[in-house]
Order: structure tokens, then sequence, then C-alpha cells
């Protein structure tokens, strides 16, 4: 009854990295994994008198994604200072950008379930530098600090409080992933922290204007944990609302091992981060044409590409969804269906390809097989040299041990049988092993008869082992049936 | 404007600054004078003023996206406090 009362509203902060090689402000490498502070220069380590010099690539990374969600993009942003103390900010500040952000007011479409779809503002995105990692385990009762992630860019995505559902949430934070790897600005891998995100959520009941209390729960960093934090957090909230309670404003975090948000320690003051502008940085200007630029070189977007998927290949709104969700997985089905059945293509890479990579937990750019052959697959069904049963077991030989389709249905002699003179034989023998069902069938009415059929085109299968042509066979067989009449 | 003493001890924790009890009277004293000339300047008319980002009136060069730094953890670690397993020691800190 109570979801009926209570809406839920949800905006979400998205930290991305941006896929560059060195630091938003220093020369050292971002690589992930490198030994502890082995990437960590004098920039990054605040040693007194260095200065931070902007990378071009983060500011065209940035960009990018503003065009991509149709923004403004500022033509002349402006660096802060976010001051706060821990031990992982040498400097005791965070360069972030406050009231002048690279990217502006935009929006989103997002896809859901039921297949509609709704669209959700972004406020702004702004850049700003990644902290090290504080490692908590037993030193001694020290802490262990590494600052190899210390000044690694991000753009912080913020959106409008304009989800109503974890699973707008979700397609949300879906969108912005496919996006931003469409871009090439970030290579979005949760695991790796690539992409992490705050939740703020609140509920007001239904019909109202007026914002609840929010909460925000920090650093969730994956889609299924997203769902999760929010649908625990929504109960919390509405248990608490519900006994005439109110909700504290506070940051909170989502424990995935105990499936519960707590309130975070040590915040009972809160944090004044005393934004000032950053006068080691000045504003950053861009041109109209550096924009021209950008825009013309946009790759196409999943949206777009969904689309064309649909109109193209003539695919349901479904499927074009599932082909179009990343761009390894839409590149390698184009490539497939470059050898000229589509939906062909778009079933394979669906149910084989993606389903093989999901049992094996590879991503699309790691699979073994490769799309020419999945379209030299195609093409040997359609004409007719294997019949769909025998291009599973190629697909699977395919995967496991390489090679090309027509190699492995030469040496396996998998080639389908349509020399009518073998196939005549065939049903002779089996229309001879099998005079019962002979009898029954010319007995039979015309429904009884195509259920007889199958019955016999199932021996020659069998007996074929799998290799003939069954089409022919049908021929063959209707005629020596008719004639034994 | 003025500022109270519980301010003061506020801003002095935010910024992990100690203040001798002894001193925050006088603190409060000046900070309020600070303020008051932060007051002064506020009612300066600045309307069609740009706000001012940087006194430079110049604006950020960027650099090209490449690697130019080189692993110095040695000589880095060597002038740290306590140094294990390749990470800075600090005093425990857990949020």
């Amino acid at each position: 009854m109570s979801d009926s009362v209570w809406e839920t509203v949800i905006g979400l902060e998205v930290h991305v990295q941006l896929a560059t090689e060195s630091k938003i402000f220093s020369g050292s490498a971002t690589a992930f994994g490198a030994s502890p502070n082995s990437q960590a220069s004098a920039v990054d380590l605040a040693m007194p008198g260095m200065l931070p010099v902007l990378n071009e690539k983060a500011v065209r990374y940035a960009a990018m994604f503003g065009l991509a969600i149709d923004a403004e993009i500022g033509k002349r942003s402006v660096f802060d200072r976010k001051n706060y103390f821990y031990p992982d900010l040498p400097k005791g500040y965070q360069i972030s950008q406050f009231d002048h952000p690279i990217v502006g007011r935009g929006h989103v479409q997002i896809q859901l379930a039921d297949g509609s779809s709704r669209e959700i503002g972004v406020t702004r995105a702004h850049l700003e530098e990644d902290a090290g990692k504080s490692l908590h385990e037993d030193f001694h009762g020290m802490s262990g600090i590494d600052l190899n992630r210390a000044g690694t860019p991000l753009l912080e995505i913020v959106s409008e409080p304009e989800m109503r559902s974890a699973e707008e949430a979700v397609a949300y934070l879906k969108t912005i992933h496919s996006i931003v790897t469409y871009l090439g600005i970030s290579d979005g891998n949760m695991a790796e922290g690539s992409m992490r995100c705050d939740v703020n959520i609140s509920l007001r009941p239904h019909g109202t204007t007026e914002f609840g209390t929010r909460t925000e729960i920090k650093n969730v960093n994956s889609f299924r944990f997203v769902e999760k934090a929010i649908q625990i957090e929504t109960e919390r909230q509405m248990d608490i609302l519900e006994d005439g309670g109110s909700v504290v404003q506070e940051t909170r975090l989502y424990d995935a091992d105990r499936n519960e948000t707590r309130a975070m320690r040590s915040k009972e003051m809160a944090n004044d981060y005393r934004y000032f502008p950053e006068p080691d940085l000045l504003p950053v200007e861009i041109d109209d044409s550096y924009i021209e630029a950008l825009r013309e070189a946009l790759p196409e977007l999943p949206d777009a590409k969904r689309e064309r998927f649909e109109s193209q290949y003539g695919l349901g709104s479904y499927d074009a969804g599932v082909l179009s969700s990343e761009r390894d997985i839409a590149d390698y089905f184009e490539a497939a269906a470059a050898g000229g059945d589509a939906k062909a293509a778009a079933n394979w890479v669906q149910v084989e390809v993606l389903g093989a990579l999901n049992k094996t937990d590879l991503a699309m750019s790691e699979c073994p097989v490769p799309a020419t052959e999945l379209a030299a697959l195609i093409e040997r069904i359609n004409d007719s040299s294997i019949s769909g049963k025998i291009a599973k077991q190629v697909f699977e030989i395919l995967w496991n041990e390489g090679g090309s389709v027509d190699g492995i249905i030469e040496a396996r002699g998998f080639k389908q049988v349509s020399d009518s003179g073998a196939l005549e034989t065939m049903v002779e023998e089996v229309i001879a092993a099998n005079p019962e069902q002979v009898q029954q069938y010319l007995a039979a009415d015309e429904g009884k008869r195509k259920k007889l059929t199958g019955f016999f085109v199932g021996q020659i299968m069998k007996a074929s082992k799998g290799q003939a042509n069954p089409k022919l066979v049908n021929d063959i067989l209707a005629a020596k049936l008719d004639a034994s009449s | 404007m003025s500022v109270d003493q519980a301010e003061i001890e506020k801003i002095a924790q935010l910024a992990r600054i100690r203040v001798a009890p002894t001193d925050i009277a006088e603190l409060t004293e000046r900070i309020t004078g600070i303020l008051d000339m932060v007051d002064q300047m506020q009612a300066v008319d600045t309307s069609g003023v740009e706000p001012l980002a940087n006194p430079l009136n110049a604006s950020q060069r960027l650099r090209e996206d490449r690697v130019t730094e080189s692993d110095r953890r040695a000589e880095f670690q060597a002038v740290a406090p306590v140094t294990e397993s390749d990470l800075y020691l600090v005093p425990k800190v857990i949020d």
C-alpha cells in the first residue's frame, strides 16, 4: 500500500573517469593497477611550488560529452578549490569547478523495460581531479595511502532529481555508461572504479510538489548495487515517515554484504568546502570553431544507432536496443550483418554470441569468434550447406578451437547431403524399415499425414546424422510416399 | 557582520588548526574586523562588473595529453616520515 502513497525522487551524481593517458594537471600516467605511488609525481603529491597544467584531452572529452547530451558548452569555464582535509588529498583541496562548469544543462533519453522512454535532465557536468586511495588494513594502527589515482581526470555528471524509481535510475546510469563508452571518453569499467555513482534520494506524498528531506548514498559502483541501494533506502525512509518520524539529511553508505545503508560516521558537522577560484589556473576558453570541429567528429550515438538498426535492418525495437547498447556489440553485429542476412545476424549475436560471452564472462572485445566467421556461418545455413543444428556445432568449435567455418565443415564432413541420389536411397531405406507407419500415413487424412511426415523426416535426419538437406528430404519423401499408395 | 566564538571553533576544526582557548577571544575580534572590511567592499555597486576569476587577463594554456613523468617514488618516499609496502603511512583515518 505504501508504494501508492509515496513517490520516490532520485537524482544521481555520476563520476566518470576520463580515458586520458596522463593526469588532468600533471604528466603522470593514469594506468590502472600500477604498483602503489609509482604514478604519483611532485604535482600529485602537492610538493611545494608545484603548479597544475591542464590536460587538453580532458577538456575535449568533457566538451564531447556536453555535445552528446545536447548541452550548452561553457566557452569560459573556471576551476575552483574545494577545501577539505583527508590524507589521500595531499593539497588539502580538490581542484574542481563550481559556478562555471564546462558543461551546462542538457538531457538524455532513457529506455525502460516496458518499451517506453523518458527524458531526464542533466543539470551540469564539470571537470575535477580524483583523490588517492586510503587503505585501512592493519599497518600497525596506521592507514596506507596510494596516490596513483590522485589527479586522475573525472567528469562529474549531475542529473536533475527527475527519476522516480530504481529502474529509472539504473536506466539513466546505463544510458550515461553507453554514451561515454560510445564517445570513447571513458572505458566505463565500473569494477575498476571508472564509473562511480552518488545517489540522492527522498520521498514525498504522491501529488505533492515539494521535495522531502534527502539522503545521499555515496560511491555505489555497480548497476545492481544502485538498484538495491535505492530499494533498501526507499524502504528505510518509508518506515521512518510512516512511523511519523522525519528523515535526517545525511550521507550514507551502501553495504552490499548486508544489503543495508548506514550513516557515515564523523559527519555530524556539515562540511563547509569554502570554494574559491583556483588562483593557479586561468579561466579555460573554448571557441566556436573548436566546438564545431568536435561536433563534426562525434561518432553515431546509441539513440541514433538504435533507430538506424530498426530502419536499416528491419529489427524490432528490443533487438535494436540490445544490439546498440554497447559500441563493441553494435560494431560486431554490423560486421556480421554485412554478410547479407541482418535478421539472422541479430539472432545469432543475441542468442549464441552474447550467451556464450555471458557464460564465459568475456567482454565483446574478447570474443573468440570473429564477426566475419559468423557471417560466413550464416551464409552456409542460407545456401543449405549446413542445417541450423549443425551450425550451432560449428559455432561451438569456432568458439573453442578457432578455425574457419568452411574449414570446419570440410574437415568434419558436416556438409549437408544435397545429392538427391544419396538422399533417395536414404528415404527408401527409412520407408522400407517402417512399413507400419507407411500404412498409417496412407490411411491418414491431411492433418495426420503432416505429423507422420515429421516422423519420417526425423528418422532420415537421424540416419544422416543431421546432415541431410531437410528441404530436399521433404520433397523426395512426399514423392516416394505418394508413389507407394 | 560578526562571528561568535563557537563559529571560530568550528572553522578551526574544519581547517584542522589547533587554536588555544586563550586565543579565541582575540581571533574572534580580529576576524570580525576583517569581515567588517568585507562588508565595506560588498557595499560597492558592482552591477555590470564581470566577476574576476583571475587577475591576469589571459586564458589557460593547455597541455598535450602525454605521460612525461617517470617513477620517482624512491626519492619521494625517502623524505616521507613513514612508508611501508610502497604506501605512505598516516595516522589511522576511517570515515
